[in-house]
């Protein structure tokens, strides 16, 4: 009898972290260090990361009830990376964002109403209504559009920043993705041609360690995808992305960076989504799940409660304020749920007008 | 073929549009591989990043997919660039730029935002290139709403219709084919702007017995037939389509209505292919009364482009191919 064949074991993915406590959700929970920022900057910080906190759990709330039936990819613990980038930006810089995309979309708006109409696909949204929660405009803003093929609008950033270059006003373009962007060839392309055509451009990458439901450990050898910019000698900074105060410095600096000589930067921001890929709930992720107790300590790295207790404990702020702010933006919020609600749909004749800008179908 | 000195040819046509475009519209600009050393693209390039300088004429690394999406991004802040891919088949790298970003940008975020980029792809095969250096994939883009597909045929479509195509809002895929190259016109008039939108099928030959109905080097191998087929008495009517998609068949019904018989012909592959696509679209507008003979298609056949040269002869549809396809349906009539 000849030996059966065994196949051999599989050998391990290898992985190593490179980014040390950024990594590692034990640690970073301590109120933020603010001494010496401006308290006014950080208070409207505070209030843009608390409307996107509750606008994203009203979302929630929404798709768990079946109300709202468009994929919603939502970022909850995600809001400091937004915030910090966005208040360097003016309404003529061109920020493009990916299926995750409603931080980016409300830090630059700084309204619920266009984003809630929008995931009800009612025709007072921000696409009027042809989008939904993927794909979103708000062009008066600087948002110039976002969707969800995995690294596919950052050639289009590049092409903004070319355009930038070529008006020569100092204008920028900002690309969000996540870590699983880099494992799209594009990504690696763009770095190439955003460092030798010089174009000013900011990639940022949001690390929360999961694409869809695969935990990075089993996508590549190394956590730090800042790696792949240096390759391309694209300068890099990287940060823990639940930090609004290292985000914004880091961000400010390569944005600064960009305007003055127009090259590109890199921000790579370690953070962890609360809910799952897609959808309302904390568990949904299929496949790999990812580990309790990861998702209990990011918690305790809550970028929110971390600048809010800074700014209590140095007296810019109270509790009693800060839960009137919370009120105010739930307000805000309940009443464009309402309108959204008895908001029209798109008229049936623009399924077809809006395939070309005259004539055509 | 005609001597190059004299008149205009096919490539002459395309640089002169490129001329117009970047003398004119200071918007414009164009970027693809090889552009300062344009010997990939004939002589439809020829010195224009002398002309208007390389930060217009843009020679990039071999990224279709990034280069392709830099280009929808610049056209998105007002640029009209022009994106041109040597040979079609390296195209396929920029596929999920052109289908998911460039063709529905427009659509997805309500009408508020457009992507005036032209896409220029050009056909070159023959010569024992084979399978991924052959390809003619406009059937592909043309299945794709939001994205115009323009084939020109004539010199002076060559020409306008690439003026027309940067001048669109919409994204514009324009195929030029380096078999056309060598066709001539003695004079081109001066440019007039053409809208893109308002571009029809042409009669390029009036018949009363026959329709042969194609686009870009299909129509030459048709009017070519037409020719061949006078002297036996059969009069086709040949219809230049120009612009595949969105595709405008009005003309090719009225023609067939007075033909009774249709045959179309196309460069690409025969399933789901724009062959394929012309015949139903007439069919289901005409009353089966009308037609004298079964409609027929010429196409290539279902199988990758060959290297070897008797195969290759097998592979391309001919002349003669086309003249026997028409005398064909012309001995047919109706019964009944």
């Amino acid at each position: 009898m000849p030996e059966p064949v065994v196949s051999p074991e599989p050998l391990p993915t290898p992985f190593a972290s490179e980014l040390g406590s950024l990594a590692d959700p034990g640690r970073h929970h301590a109120p933020l260090e603010i001494a010496g920022e401006d308290p006014r900057g950080l208070l409207d910080a505070l209030r843009r990361m608390v409307l996107i906190r509750l606008c994203e759990q009203a979302i929630a709330t929404l798709v768990g009830s079946g109300e709202v039936k468009c994929p919603c990819h939502l970022g909850v613990g995600q809001e400091a990376i937004a915030v910090g980038v966005v208040k360097h930006l003016t309404a003529r810089d061109h920020v493009f964002s990916a299926h995750r995309s409603h931080a980016h979309f409300l830090a630059l708006v700084d309204d619920p109403a266009l984003l809630l109409h929008e995931v009800f696909g009612k025709a007072t949204g921000s696409s009027r209504g042809m989008g939904g929660s993927q794909h979103l405009i708000a062009a008066d803003k600087g948002f110039t559009g976002s969707n969800p093929i995995v690294g596919g609008v950052v050639p289009v950033a590049v092409g903004a920043a070319l355009g930038n270059k070529m008006d020569r006003q100092g204008n920028v373009a900002v690309v969000f993705f996540g870590d699983g962007a880099s494992e799209e060839g594009g990504l690696h392309e763009c770095l190439n041609l955003a460092a030798n055509f010089v174009l000013p451009l900011l990639f940022v990458c949001e690390n929360n360690f999961y694409a869809s439901q695969m935990d990075i450990c089993l996508r590549q050898p190394s956590d730090r995808i800042s790696r792949f910019a240096e390759a391309h000698h694209v300068p890099v900074r990287v940060v823990d992305g639940n930090d609004l105060v290292a985000v914004s410095h880091a961000a400010g600096e390569l944005i600064a960076e960009a305007r003055r000589s127009g090259r590109p930067g890199f921000l790579e921001a370690t953070t962890y989504r609360w809910l799952g890929h897609v959808g309302h709930r904390e568990d949904i992720d299929v496949g790999i799940k990812r580990k309790l107790d990861d998702l209990v300590q990011w918690k305790q790295r809550d970028p929110i409660a971390r600048l809010r207790q800074a700014l209590q404990t140095t007296g810019h702020l109270t509790p009693g304020a800060f839960a009137a702010m919370q009120q105010e933006i739930q307000a805000r919020i309940d009443q464009e749920v309402a309108a959204a609600r008895s908001a029209p749909y798109p008229d049936p004749a623009v399924l077809l007008d809006y395939v070309y800008c005259q004539g055509g179908s | 073929m005609d001597d190059p000195r004299k008149g205009t040819n096919y490539g002459e046509a395309i640089l002169a549009a490129y001329e117009y475009l970047l003398a004119t519209y200071p918007k414009v600009f164009t970027l693809g591989q090889g552009l300062w050393s344009p010997w990939y693209v004939g002589n439809s390039m020829t010195n224009l990043d002398k002309k208007f300088g390389q930060a217009r004429v843009i020679d990039t690394p071999i990224s279709e997919l990034s280069t392709t999406g830099m280009a929808i991004g610049a056209s998105l802040l007002g640029y009209r660039p022009i994106i041109v891919y040597p040979r079609m088949d390296f195209m396929i790298l920029a596929m999920d730029q052109i289908v998911n970003q460039a063709a529905k940008w427009r659509h997805m975020l309500g009408g508020q935002s457009h992507a005036p980029v032209t896409f220029r792809s050009i056909i070159n095969r023959g010569g024992e290139q084979g399978a991924q250096h052959s390809q003619a994939l406009h059937a592909w883009f043309a299945h794709v709403p939001g994205l115009r597909v323009v084939m020109p045929y004539t010199v002076q479509d060559a020409r306008d219709l690439l003026i027309a195509a940067v001048l669109c809002d919409d994204p514009v895929m324009y195929i030029d084919d380096r078999w056309l190259y060598g066709n001539v016109i003695d004079a081109l008039p001066p440019v007039t702007e053409l809208r893109l939108v308002d571009q029809r099928p042409e009669v390029r030959r009036v018949g009363k017995d026959v329709t042969l109905v194609a686009a870009s080097f299909s129509v030459h191998l048709a009017m070519q037939a037409a020719a061949a087929l006078e002297p036996e008495g059969i009069a086709c009517e040949v219809i230049d389509l120009r612009v595949i998609n969105p595709l405008d068949v009005a003309p090719v019904v009225a023609s067939v209505a007075k033909t009774g018989r249709l045959c179309a012909i196309d460069g690409g592959w025969r399933t789901c292919g724009l062959a394929g696509e012309v015949i139903a679209a007439v069919v289901e507008r005409l009353p089966v009364s009308v037609l004298q003979a079964p409609p027929r298609r010429l196409t290539l056949p279902d199988a990758p482009a060959p290297s070897s040269k008797p195969l290759e002869e097998l592979y391309y549809t001919t002349v003669a191919q086309v003249a026997q396809t028409a005398r064909e349906l012309c001995a047919m009539r109706r019964v009944g």
